[in-house]
């Protein structure tokens, strides 16, 4: 492990990426996100392994991940919220083509240009897939420094063991704050698993295809079966996430990244008060922590979600929840960051109104 | 404990080494700390801030709504945030750039003229130590020696004189502080 | 006996699913050809297009990566980048190329990525079902340009390899066909060199061959011949663009 350290959050995916064997950056710079790409160009110069292209495009630098991927390295990509649309193309081919891939989206405010500051507005698009087909990409929700560095371990470990994309979804803030961090020790490259689909080429071995292309329908309902199994496999191994002050909770708020950290901050302050207020917060949104989630409901008398868009996550508790008690929704598109307080108004006024439903 | 701080200044008055500094000694000291800057457009206008929080326990928000102490390095910075600070909290003025007060009287005041005393010193550039030595003082978030290593360390690198220079600037903060009671 | 013909050890022994007359065929032979003959089957990874050559991997016995529409030299610059002692190569129609993938190929060739294109263009969007494509002549009738494309509305006939020639990175760039015997030789000597330079990690290479396409054209093969040598070659000379080797 390393010593402690205080970075920024883009900084840290950085280094935890390359701890985590990533031998191979392509991306094209967008804000909030460029300490990302600055990071991996000065380490890899010093790694005469390692490979880093800046793109002309998006669209370029998610098909350099395609080829990268094939030879069986390591390999990430990083962009905000327009950029990662550009990128949607290339995620639907790493998922048809089963590569692994790291991908990272600070979110920003949008839609179109939007802005700069951190959002939450791309949920949707993070947690359904994103570009065109039957297909999902594993993504993780990091809310904390130290997070970000384990997530990201994790992150290039899943996309290899499962052959899928993985996202890690974060937000300008997140990128841009600086908190204490460990690393865990860098992976011997040499020694992870071999790669018995890698494009190398056909040396002493039959020659290899990777594709998507199946014009029989058959042969593409059969892919597609095969990604459902997997993704049945996964939503079993991985789903996570937090549970904070739930046990006697009447309330529970359920929010993910940075905007958990503010409504965790808003049941302390709710708590003080008297309001019996916990904190629910998916660590993978998908697969979205539904079960724990779920069991708790029927206990609680309202479920808050927050998050820093005008509600996406929130059809994802309504799932979960299946009517068991109310779910309402609090949140702040465009960039506005709400305040621990803010929240904890929303928080106070929604106990009041369980107080006097249960009186 | 956990306190909030905001520094706020215009660029080149050294607002993000300030709460940098900080961030750096608390963590030294194993406290929890955060330390968010403003980025991006917000940066290009020329205005820089950034929000520390030293804390004995896990850092539930980065944010402050309302910190206990807020750093102002020109007057913008003083309008700006002298509604958020909490009440009974602390504003520390940089005086040589402000003569008004907050149009509020539930906080507590702590004016100093550090451009005065960074340039009386031979260290014009030094200002914002000098004001993190004041605030160390008065806010006790972190010990004088965290942040004369933390100094030491984040300059790594830079010329002896110059990581000398930033560690007497906040000694003389410091001491102002003290003398000033 | 003297056998004077076989077929080559990288091409698979399957029967084309071309149409008759199509130029796919001879160019896919005559690749794997230069492959057997620089012996470079178990060092090569192809990158077949979106487009009638999008099964190129059911010909080509060597390790094979499908790329999105346009995206070849993208995905190529990735595999070339992590293992640059395997020699890459695209196989592109004109479409794929020259519209929707002309940024990844001019950056490509920009950087100097050391990858060979081959650039098939027939003047037209064949696996679509014959709409125009950026090469299409001017006049010349598509699904797409039914009265025969404008200049004025649909533009001229876009010469890539030209574009590509004036990037630094670029460093042989030849244009062929394959619609004569002598042409097809010459083809074959251009691939050659082309894969060459990119092994004498000079610099980004590329062949563009004219090559037939009676279906869309809706000609017979021999008419597709003349036409090619006639017409098409008359917009896109045939010659040697840029060699810098």
């Amino acid at each position: 492990m390393s010593a402690k350290t205080l970075m920024r959050g883009t900084h840290v995916l950085g280094e935890a990426a390359i701890r985590s064997g990533c031998r191979a950056y392509f991306g094209y710079p967008i804000t909030p996100q460029n300490e990302l790409p600055e990071y991996m160009s000065s380490a890899f110069a010093k790694m005469p392994d390692a490979v880093f292209v800046q793109a002309e495009s998006e669209l370029a630098s998610i098909n350099m991940v395609i080829g990268a991927s094939c030879t069986g390295a390591r390999v990430m990509t990083s962009s905000s919220s327009p950029g990662v649309s550009l990128k949607q193309e290339g995620i639907s081919y790493l998922a048809a083509m089963e590569l692994p891939a790291v991908i990272v989206n600070m979110m920003r405010g949008g839609p179109g240009l939007g802005n700069i500051a951190p959002a939450q507005s791309d949920y949707f698009q993070a947690t359904r897939g994103g570009g065109h087909g039957d297909y999902r990409v594993i993504v993780l929700a990091p809310a904390y420094g130290q997070e970000i560095a384990d997530m990201t371990r994790q992150a290039f470990d899943l996309a290899d063991k499962y052959r899928t994309p993985v996202m890690i979804l974060g937000d300008g803030m997140m990128g841009q704050m600086m908190e204490p961090v460990i690393f865990p020790d860098p992976v011997d490259v040499n020694a992870l698993p071999a790669k018995d689909w890698a494009l190398t080429g056909a040396k002493d071995r039959p020659s290899r295809i990777i594709r998507s292309l199946w014009l029989d329908p058959p042969k593409e309902e059969e892919l597609n079966w095969r990604l459902v199994r997997k993704y049945e496999v996964i939503t079993e191994d991985i789903t996570d996430q937090e549970i904070y002050l739930c046990d006697d909770a009447e309330i529970v708020i359920v929010a993910y990244g940075t905007a958990a950290r503010i409504a965790k901050g808003a049941v302390h302050r709710v708590r003080s008060q008297g309001v019996k207020a916990g904190l629910y917060r998916p660590k993978t949104l998908w697969p979205f922590p539904s079960h724990e989630l779920a069991a708790m409901s029927k206990d609680l008398h309202h479920i808050l979600v927050f998050e820093m868009s005008a509600g996406q996550m929130v059809e994802d508790v309504r799932l979960s929840v299946e009517g068991r008690c109310p779910v309402s929704f609090y949140g702040r598109p465009g960039g506005v960051v709400s305040t621990p307080e803010e929240i904890a108004g929303v928080l106070n006024s929604l106990g009041a109104n369980v107080v006097k439903k249960s009186a | 404990m956990s306190l909030k701080i905001i520094f706020s200044g215009f660029g080149g008055q050294g607002v993000l080494m300030m709460g940098y500094v900080l961030a750096f000694a608390g963590m030294n000291e194993d406290k929890h700390v955060t330390f968010l800057p403003s980025y991006g457009a917000e940066v290009r206008g020329g205005t820089a801030n950034c929000t520390v929080v030293v804390s004995d326990e896990e850092i539930a928000s980065p944010i402050a709504s309302a910190p206990e102490f807020v750093v102002a390095m020109n007057y913008p910075s003083m309008i700006k945030y002298q509604n958020m600070v909490k009440s009974g909290g602390v504003m520390f003025l940089n005086s040589d750039l402000i003569s008004e007060e907050p149009s509020r009287g539930d906080i507590n005041l702590f004016r100093a003229p550090v451009n005065t005393l960074a340039h009386d010193m031979g260290a014009d550039r030094s200002l914002n130590m000098v004001m993190l030595g004041i605030v160390a003082a008065k806010t006790g978030m972190v010990s004088r020696e965290a942040l004369l290593l933390a100094i030491e360390k984040v300059l790594q690198g830079k010329k002896k004189s110059l990581i000398e220079m930033n560690q007497k600037a906040l000694e003389a903060g410091m001491n102002f502080a003290t003398e000033n009671n | 006996m003297k056998k004077i013909f076989s077929r080559p050890k990288s091409l698979k022994d399957v029967p084309f699913h071309y149409c008759p007359g199509c130029g796919h065929s001879v160019i896919h032979r005559l690749v794997c050809e230069v492959i057997d003959e620089l012996g470079i089957q178990d060092n090569c990874i192809g990158v077949p297009p979106a487009g009638c050559a999008v099964l190129a991997y059911n010909y080509f016995d060597v390790d094979m990566c499908e790329a999105p529409h346009g995206r070849a030299a993208a995905v190529a610059t990735g595999i070339k980048r992590m293992l640059p002692d395997r020699v890459v190569f695209t196989y592109q129609g004109d479409g794929d190329i020259a519209a929707i993938g002309t940024a990844e190929t001019i950056h490509a060739a920009n950087r100097g990525e050391r990858v060979t294109s081959i650039f098939v263009n027939n003047a037209v969007y064949g696996m679509t079902g014959g709409q125009m494509a950026p090469t299409t002549l001017p006049g010349q009738v598509t699904t797409t340009s039914p009265g025969g494309r404008s200049p004025l509305r649909d533009g001229n006939p876009l010469d890539l390899s030209a574009m590509l020639a004036l990037a630094a990175g670029s460093v042989y760039i030849e244009r062929t066909t394959v619609a004569n015997p002598k042409g097809v030789n010459r083809t074959k000597k251009a691939i050659r060199k082309a894969f060459q330079v990119q092994m004498e990690d000079k610099g980004f290479s590329l062949v563009e061959i004219l090559s037939p396409c009676p279906t869309n054209w809706k000609m017979t093969p021999t008419a597709s011949i003349h036409w090619v040598e006639e017409t098409m070659s008359k917009i896109f000379p045939i010659q040697v663009i840029k060699d810098v080797a």
